[in-house]
C-alpha cells in the first residue's frame, strides 16, 4: 500500500470538496423552490397549468441528467437570443450549467415527492383548519405544508443523496468538483483503483452526514408518531 | 311587502343565528329541501333525524364547509353575502367566509385534531394565526380551557396519546379558544367508545349551562331530551317536527319522530 500517494490523492480530493457542496446545496436549495412552484401548478383546477406541470416532469425524469446537461451547456449558446442576451455571462460559466441542469431535473422529482407528501395529507384535518376561519397561503403555510413535508421528507431525503452523487455529472461539463479532479489525477497518473476508491470514501461520507441529519429531521419531526413520552 | 322584510331582518339581526329556506343538491340528490331556524342567545338546539336525513349537511352549510344552493344565513346579524351564478349561491367574499367560520365553532364527529401540534397547540394555532392575538394570552386562555375540559395535564401530549374522549374534549376546547358567538356540534359523541360519551357530554352540558349557543346534531337522546331546550328532527331534508323536548317526547309528536326514537328503544 502506498499510503503516501492515496494521502496525496486525498489532499487533492478534499480541496475539491467545497465544489461538489456548492453544485450539491445550490442545486437542492434552487430546485427546492422551483419544486414548490411546479407542485403547485401539478395540483392547480386549470387544466393547461397542471398539463405544463405534468409535461415538466415527464419531461426531466424521462430523460438523462447527463444529456440534459450537454444540452444547457453545449446547447444553450446556440441560441441567439440567448447567446446575445444578459444571461450568457453566467450561461456560458460550466458551474452556472451544471447547478442549472442539476436543479432543473431534482426540481421536477421533488415536485412528485411532495405531491406525494400533499396527498396524505387528511382531507379532515384540512377541514378543521377551514372551519376556524384558515385559507389560502395561511392554511398551506400552517397546516398543509408541514404535514405533507413530514410525510414527503424519507422520499425526499433519498433524493437528496441522489443529487450528491448527481454532482459528479458535473465534471463532464469541465466543473472541477471530486469526481472531475479523480480522473485529472487518473490521466496523469494512470492509478485508477486508488484514486476512485478515495473519491468514493469521500462521496460516503458526505452521504453518511447528509443521511444522519435527515434522519435527525425525521426524527424531531415524527414525534407525534411514537409513543407518549413517560411522565415521572 | 318592503316592510315585512325589513322586520324580518331585523329578527335576523337581534338573533344569533338566522338560516332561512336552505336548499343544498349533490347533483341529483336534493338533500335539503327548504330549511330554516332561529337561535336566540344562549339556545341549545339538538337536532335528530336517521342517517340521510340531511342533518350534517345542514351544519356544515351553516359554517360554509358546503355552500347552501338557496337561502340565506346571518351570524350575529351580519348577511352572508351571495350571488346567484347558474342559480346556485356562491359566496361574494371569501374573507367573509373566514370571519364568518371563526365565529362559528365547529365540532367534527372524529375529532380532527391536527396530529402534528401538541395539544396547546392545536388550541392557540386560531387564536394567533388566524385572530392575530398575542401569543401570551391565548396560551393563558388555552391553559385555562384544558383546565376547564379536564385535560391540562396533556397539554403538550399529541393527539395520537389521548384517548377518543380526551381528543374529543380537547376538540371541543380548540373550538372554544376562537371566542366563538355560536357552537355547532357534527354528532361528537358518534366515533366514541361507550365508556367515554359521558366525559363528552358533560363538558356539553356545561357549556350549554354557561349560556353558550349550541346546534347540536346527535343521537343522544338523554342530551336532546334534558340539555337541549328545543329539539328538531329531520326527515328527508325537511323540518319534519320542532319544539320544546317537553313536547316532542311527549305524545303529541309526530308519528315520525315517534317511529324514529321508537327505534332507539328498540
Amino acid at each position: 500500500m502506498d499510503f503516501a500517494f492515496l494521502f496525496q490523492t486525498m489532499k487533492t480530493l478534499l480541496a475539491a470538496v467545497p465544489m461538489t457542496l456548492a453544485l450539491f446545496f445550490l442545486s437542492i436549495f434552487f430546485g427546492g423552490l422551483l419544486a414548490l412552484l411546479i407542485v403547485w401548478m401539478r395540483v392547480a383546477k386549470n387544466p393547461v397549468v397542471r398539463n405544463f406541470a405534468k409535461g415538466y416532469i415527464f419531461v426531466f425524469r424521462g430523460s438523462p441528467l447527463l444529456i440534459q446537461m450537454f444540452l444547457v451547456f453545449y446547447g444553450l449558446g446556440q441560441f441567439g437570443f440567448i447567446r446575445y442576451s444578459f444571461l450568457w455571462p453566467f450561461l456560458r460559466e460550466p458551474f452556472v450549467c451544471a447547478v442549472l441542469s442539476l436543479a432543473l431535473c431534482t426540481g421536477g422529482y421533488t415536485a412528485e415527492i411532495f405531491r406525494g407528501g400533499l396527498r396524505a395529507v387528511p382531507a379532515r384535518e384540512i377541514e378543521a383548519a377551514r372551519s376556524i376561519g384558515m385559507s389560502g397561503f395561511l392554511l398551506v403555510r400552517r397546516i398543509i405544508g408541514p404535514i405533507a413535508f413530514r410525510h414527503a421528507l424519507p422520499a425526499y431525503s433519498t433524493e437528496i443523496v441522489m443529487m450528491v452523487k448527481s454532482t459528479a455529472l458535473a465534471s463532464l461539463v469541465t466543473v472541477w468538483e471530486v469526481t472531475g479532479v479523480a480522473q485529472r489525477l487518473i490521466s496523469q497518473t494512470y492509478r485508477t483503483m486508488e484514486v476512485f476508491l478515495c473519491a468514493a470514501a469521500i462521496y460516503l461520507v458526505l452521504n453518511f452526514l447528509i443521511l444522519q441529519a435527515t434522519a435527525l429531521l425525521e426524527h424531531r419531526l415524527s414525534r407525534h408518531r411514537r409513543a407518549a413520552p413517560r411522565l415521572p | 311587502m318592503l316592510q315585512d322584510q325589513q322586520i324580518d331582518n331585523a329578527t335576523a339581526t337581534a338573533n344569533r343565528l338566522s338560516v332561512r329556506n336552505i336548499r343544498k343538491s349533490f347533483g341529483e340528490l336534493e338533500v335539503l329541501r327548504g330549511i330554516s331556524l332561529e337561535a336566540h342567545d344562549g339556545d341549545v338546539i339538538s337536532i335528530l333525524g336517521s342517517s340521510g336525513s340531511g342533518k350534517s349537511t345542514f351544519l356544515r352549510c351553516i359554517n360554509l364547509l358546503e355552500i347552501a344552493d338557496e337561502g340565506e344565513i346571518w351570524v350575529d346579524g351580519e348577511q352572508i353575502q351571495m350571488v346567484k351564478k347558474q342559480g346556485k349561491n356562491i359566496p361574494v367574499s371569501s374573507r367573509q367566509v373566514d370571519h364568518i367560520r371563526a365565529e362559528l365553532g365547529m365540532v367534527f364527529q372524529s375529532f380532527n385534531l391536527w396530529s402534528h401540534m401538541t395539544i396547546l397547540q392545536n388550541l392557540i394555532e386560531g387564536p394567533v394565526h388566524v385572530l392575530k392575538r398575542p401569543r401570551a394570552e391565548c396560551i393563558a386562555e388555552a391553559e385555562a380551557l384544558l383546565e376547564k375540559v379536564g385535560i391540562a395535564e396533556k397539554r403538550h401530549a399529541y393527539p395520537a396519546h389521548l384517548s377518543g374522549g380526551q381528543q374529543q374534549r380537547a376538540a371541543i376546547a380548540r373550538s372554544l379558544a376562537m371566542k366563538p358567538k355560536v357552537m355547532l356540534f357534527d354528532e361528537p359523541t358518534s366515533a366514541l367508545d361507550p365508556e367515554l360519551v359521558g366525559e363528552v357530554l358533560r363538558v356539553m352540558r356545561s357549556l350549554a349551562e354557561e349560556g353558550m349557543t349550541m346546534l347540536v346534531v346527535t343521537h343522544e337522546m338523554s342530551f336532546a331530551r334534558n340539555v337541549s331546550n328545543r329539539v328538531i328532527f329531520m326527515r328527508e331534508g325537511q323540518i319534519d317536527s320542532d319544539g320544546a323536548p317537553e313536547t316532542m317526547f311527549s305524545d303529541a309528536a309526530s308519528p315520525a319522530f315517534r317511529q324514529f326514537i321508537g327505534s332507539f328503544r328498540g
